[in-house]
């Protein structure tokens, strides 16, 4: 058995296997990112807080604490490099009651023990005057100038386009069904077919229990962990400057409320343990709870003003840190990455591929592109460059989405860079992002997937396979109908 | 930099008609910015008829009463942009827009013609839980697949809301060969015409639900299902009246709203219950030289009062660029009084007002055999019996100069509703 | 003797009509208008509709051209209607007002196009 498909094979097209293919790429390998769904970013990544943690918050010495703080220092270069929305914004952690003090001090703490940058405890008054809509009951804060706020679907996308650029392979609507040593390396078989890999990376998200026990004779426990989220419109955008916590309690971080780096103004998440991580409804309850807990800490939110609701889950584990290790021979687990997994990632990257690079012995790649340039976003670009850029292509005058000034152009380019469905184009160019949900700009994304891709319209899908949009054509044959 | 006398945002039924009332007035150079790629707007989706019987006599379908206006608009060769999507209106009338053909244009004005219209509410607006599958569409957004595309959306449907556009899309599904299981309607009345319940809904016998909504979306890929609930007089649901019905379509009618964000960054002060801008009796905004009409100023039920509306608009874009403007001497307010939800206009300038002005307005609820009482500080002017007033059915009043002759400058005009 | 419970959608009143059928016409209870009893009647006797719908353009800038009849056809006749713009296949260029069928579905009345839809 001396030959493999792949040096690398990563299983999970999430912001984690991703930032660990893009690391990988780094190194003269043969790597396959396999995502069991249509596109990369379609579970945990693409519902959270959008957020980049300080990295107050972890354990000291656990491995979230280690990951977070450096996964935030890398964040602002790597946005830059892979060219994705990010500013640094800071945060802030409310104490909402004076029994609570202690606990501010104590996460003050934690942070300077984590290496957090920048700290500071506030009083009620200096808070509120940084930031004029909290409440008053606001008794103090804890602020952190190095807490940020990131695009986490353009962040994925970027990441694995970088990888795809510097030669891995990322395929989608392969997902994992088995895995079994063979020889020196691993056979994956998919639901397309049979691959072997000499390393294989565990990146599952809410699936990485079952990979791991299919490589591992222990149980890793995965709970999914539901959070729901109010978007408001960018008519909020501004009503926090920062991204405001409470102090954290026995389910996480509690309800926040942030500035997206879209402009938009985002509320949540709740914490509730089910049982199917595919269920991601959202609750009258939890958004109820959403409202309700956010306006403790920030007054009049303008909840009118909401555009979306969604839920999201977490990938929980039992053992109540991030696992991040060779725990079978070739076989390394990026598992129970649950928040700060977003803020993690690029250390998460980092520390896998340096790893698994020293285990294959493989060198560096002289040839290495960091660079990747974002989809032309020509709504952000002063007039004569907007001008100048529509006379190159006018596609990119031809407005599709008017909430988000989305052009063709930008739709196009998503296509071109793996968009398979509406949700990949709106997660790509947030065509369909905006106030009316897409109810403008739906007809005509669906009809330039249908002809860039090449299939008739009733086969274009909202995201995976058999979400289809349409039930058929008029004028043709519809036995169900007729 | 490009120079035009009048700039009108918008080329469905407001704009068109704005333009051809600014032309009639003796302005010639006019331009229609259309994002679309027809003239016409949202009444090229609208193929059922019921249009057109105020201004013309006659039932029509939306295309019909679209092209009325639109070969006027040929014949007198009103330069028009397809494909034109403004992006930003200064308050000094500067318009810039994006085409395929021209890039990034700006144009300075010397009068602006605001006739965007309206958008619906998304499912966010009303946080309704459950899942997001495929399958949720609002009415419009169904209509325009159906109508201009020739797509199906779906074959078992649930319309939540009962508006016109819901109750048209019911029939209009049926007809095409699907069904639809019932309307769910928050509030204890239809907000759609009757006619439209007994055509739409009754004669194919569709339940309406009346104080029911959705209080749940099953379905991972595609809609399955949907849970109906009974509501109580707070509309908020009644635990246990669920009811789960097997769907793989829902579509939402939920309500309309201006599309005022280019007026918002223009800086022109808005109304909060239209949701449109502030306007005078010749329904320009507080930015002088800045007209409204139309959807984006408040949302109509009847095209015909569009036309209208948006005529006068026209007009007075036309008067501006012959004379200036701007509003000066009294401008007496114009206030939503008991049982009024808005008045459009919000204010008139008694010095400069025509021989009589039409103020519009919508009730808060259903109203029966009551007087609709216009006072000026206090002193009735008008009065007129209503056998049934309802929050879906916009109302008119006239005022006229000589009603407001002593008005002060501080004065109010209050449209209010009496027993 | 059959008795028939009809909303009047004459304007936004909306009066609840009760239509009895006698032996020497319908008579209609309710109303407040002239209108009323006239829309009473008619709805038992004749009830009406105009179809509208869209049918499919061969060779033109839009798919679909929108249609109608024009005038109402019989309530029961509706469906055929819609079965006979499903068939049509129009070739461009349509004419707003152009007759699509001159007898939709054996209704007596034609079929006409609300849009015009100009050739590729």
């Amino acid at each position: 058995m001396g030959t493999f498909d792949y040096d690398v094979i990563i299983i999970g097209g999430g912001v984690t296997g991703c930032a660990i293919a893009r690391e990988l790429s780094r190194y003269a390998l043969d790597i396959c990112l396999l995502e069991g769904e249509e596109d990369v970013c379609s579970g945990t990544s693409k519902a959270n807080s959008a957020i980049v943690h300080a990295g107050f918050d972890a354990a000291p010495g656990s491995m979230k604490a280690q990951m977070n703080v450096a996964g935030s220092r890398l964040m602002p270069d790597l946005a830059r490099e892979l060219d994705v929305p990010f500013r640094q914004n800071g945060s802030m952690v409310l104490c909402l009651s004076p029994d609570d003090r202690p606990a501010l001090e104590a996460l003050y703490r934690r942070g300077l023990t984590n290496g957090v940058e920048g700290l500071s405890l506030l009083t009620g008054e200096e808070a509120r005057a940084l930031e004029p809509h909290l409440t008053g009951a606001v008794e103090g804060a804890l602020l952190a100038p190095s807490g940020g706020i990131v695009c986490p679907f353009e962040l994925t996308a970027a990441l694995a386009e970088n990888a795809r650029a510097n030669g891995a392979e990322v395929r989608c609507l392969e997902p994992v069904e088995a895995l079994e040593r063979r020889g020196e390396g691993w056979a994956v078989t998919t639901g397309r077919g049979a691959l072997t890999s000499r390393w294989v990376v565990n990146a599952a998200g809410l699936s990485a229990g079952r990979i791991h026990g299919m490589a591992c004779p222990d149980h890793l426990e995965i709970t999914p962990r539901r959070g729901e989220y109010l978007l408001l419109d960018k008519s909020a955008g501004s009503h926090v400057t920062r991204t405001i916590f409470q102090l954290p309690g026995r389910y996480g971080k509690g309800v926040l409320v942030t500035p997206t780096v879209h402009g938009n103004l985002l509320a949540g998440p709740t914490a509730e343990d089910i049982a199917d991580g595919a269920d991601t409804a959202a609750t009258a309850a939890g958004l109820a709870l959403v409202r309700e807990r956010a306006a403790l800490g920030v007054a009049d939110i303008p909840f009118g003003a909401v555009i979306t609701s969604f839920a999201g889950n977490r990938a929980h584990s039992s053992r109540g840190d991030f696992l991040l290790a060779e725990t079978a021979p070739g076989f390394f687990d990026a598992a129970g990455i649950e928040s700060p997994g977003l803020s993690a990632a690029p250390a998460i990257g980092r520390y896998a591929a340096e790893r698994i690079a020293s285990a294959l012995g493989a060198a560096s790649r002289p040839d290495f592109d960091p660079i990747r340039r974002a989809i032309p976003r020509p709504a952000q670009l002063p007039d004569r460059e907007r001008a100048a850029l529509i006379r190159e292509d006018p596609r990119y005058g031809d407005i599709v989405c008017r909430c988000e000034q989305v052009s063709e152009g930008e739709i196009l380019e998503a296509i071109h860079r793996g968009a398979r469905s509406v949700d990949g184009v709106k997660r790509r160019v947030r065509a369909g992002m905006g106030r009316c949900q897409g109810g403008f700009c739906t007809p005509r994304v669906l009809e330039i997937l249908a002809r860039e891709l090449g299939i008739s319209p009733d086969e274009v899908c909202k995201n995976r396979p058999g979400s289809n949009l349409l039930t058929g054509t008029m004028g043709e044959a519809d036995h169900e109908n007729h | 930099m490009r120079t035009t006398d009048i700039v009108i945002i918008g080329g469905g039924p407001a704009g068109l008609a704005a333009a051809l009332a600014a032309r009639e007035a003796g302005v010639s150079d006019l331009l229609i910015l259309e994002r679309g790629n027809e003239l016409g707007g949202i009444l090229n989706q609208c193929i059922h008829s019921g249009f057109g019987l105020h201004t013309f006599r006659e039932e029509l379908t939306g295309p019909e009463y679209a092209a009325r206006y639109m070969d006027r608009v040929l014949a007198e060769n009103i330069p028009f942009r397809l494909g034109a999507m403004a992006v930003r209106v200064t308050a000094d009338r500067r318009v810039t827009y994006i085409s395929r053909e021209e890039g990034l244009e700006t144009v300075q004005a010397r009068a602006v013609v605001l006739a965007m219209g309206c958008r619906e509410r998304p499912r966010g607006a009303l946080s309704i839980p459950g899942s997001r599958p495929a399958g949720i569409y609002t009415a419009g957004a169904a209509q325009r697949l159906m109508n201009i595309d020739g797509y199906r959306v779906g074959r078992e449907a649930v319309i939540l809301g009962s508006g016109d556009i819901g109750l048209i899309m019911a029939r209009r599904l049926t007809l095409e060969g699907a069904r639809v299981k019932l309307v769910a309607e928050l509030m204890p009345y239809s907000g759609g015409l009757k006619r439209n319940i007994v055509q739409c809904l009754d004669d194919f016998g569709i339940p309406l639900k009346l104080s029911h909504t959705v209080v749940d979306i099953h379905g991972r890929d595609r809609v399955e299902a949907v849970t109906v609930a009974a509501v109580d007089g707070q509309r908020r649901p009644i635990p246990g009246t669920e009811e789960r019905v097997p769907c793989d379509t829902l579509l939402l009618s939920v309500g309309l709203l201006p599309e005022n964000e280019l007026t918002r960054e223009a800086g022109a002060a808005m109304c909060a219950a239209t949701g449109g801008p502030v306007v005078s009796d010749r329904l320009e905004t507080d930015l002088p030289g800045i007209f409204a009409c139309g959807n984006v100023l408040h949302v109509h039920d009847l095209v015909d009062y569009v036309s209208q509306e948006a005529a006068l608009a026209g007009e007075s874009a036309a008067a501006f660029v012959r004379s200036g403007g701007g509003e000066t001497g009294r401008r007496v307010r114009v206030a939503a009084g008991n049982g009024v939800r808005y008045t459009v206009p919000q204010f008139i300038g008694v010095d400069r007002m025509a021989e009589a002005a039409v103020v519009r307005f919508r009730v808060t609820d259903v109203f029966r055999d009551v007087c609709v009482r216009l006072s000026l500080d206090g002193r009735e002017l008008t009065r007129r019996k209503k056998r049934a007033l309802a929050p879906g059915e916009m109302e008119q009043m006239t005022v006229t100069r000589s009603d407001l002759a002593e008005a002060r400058a501080d004065s109010v005009l209050t449209v209010e509703l009496e027993a | 003797m059959e008795t028939r419970e009809l909303i009047c959608t004459g304007c936004p009143l909306g009066c609840p009509l009760t239509v009895t059928l006698e032996p020497g016409g319908p008579v209609v209870k309710g109303h407040t208008c002239p209108r009323g009893e006239a829309y009473g009647r008619s709805e038992v006797l004749d009830p009406r509709r105009t179809v509208t719908s869209t049918a499919a353009v061969i060779g033109g800038r839009q798919a679909r051209v929108p249609v109608k009849t024009a005038g109402a056809v019989p309530k029961d006749r509706i469906r055929d209607c819609m079965e006979a713009v499903r068939r049509l296949r129009v070739a461009a260029p349509v004419g707003l007002g152009d007759v699509l069928l001159p007898d939709c579905a054996g209704s007596g009345v034609a079929l006409v196009a609300t849009k015009t839809v100009e050739r590729t």
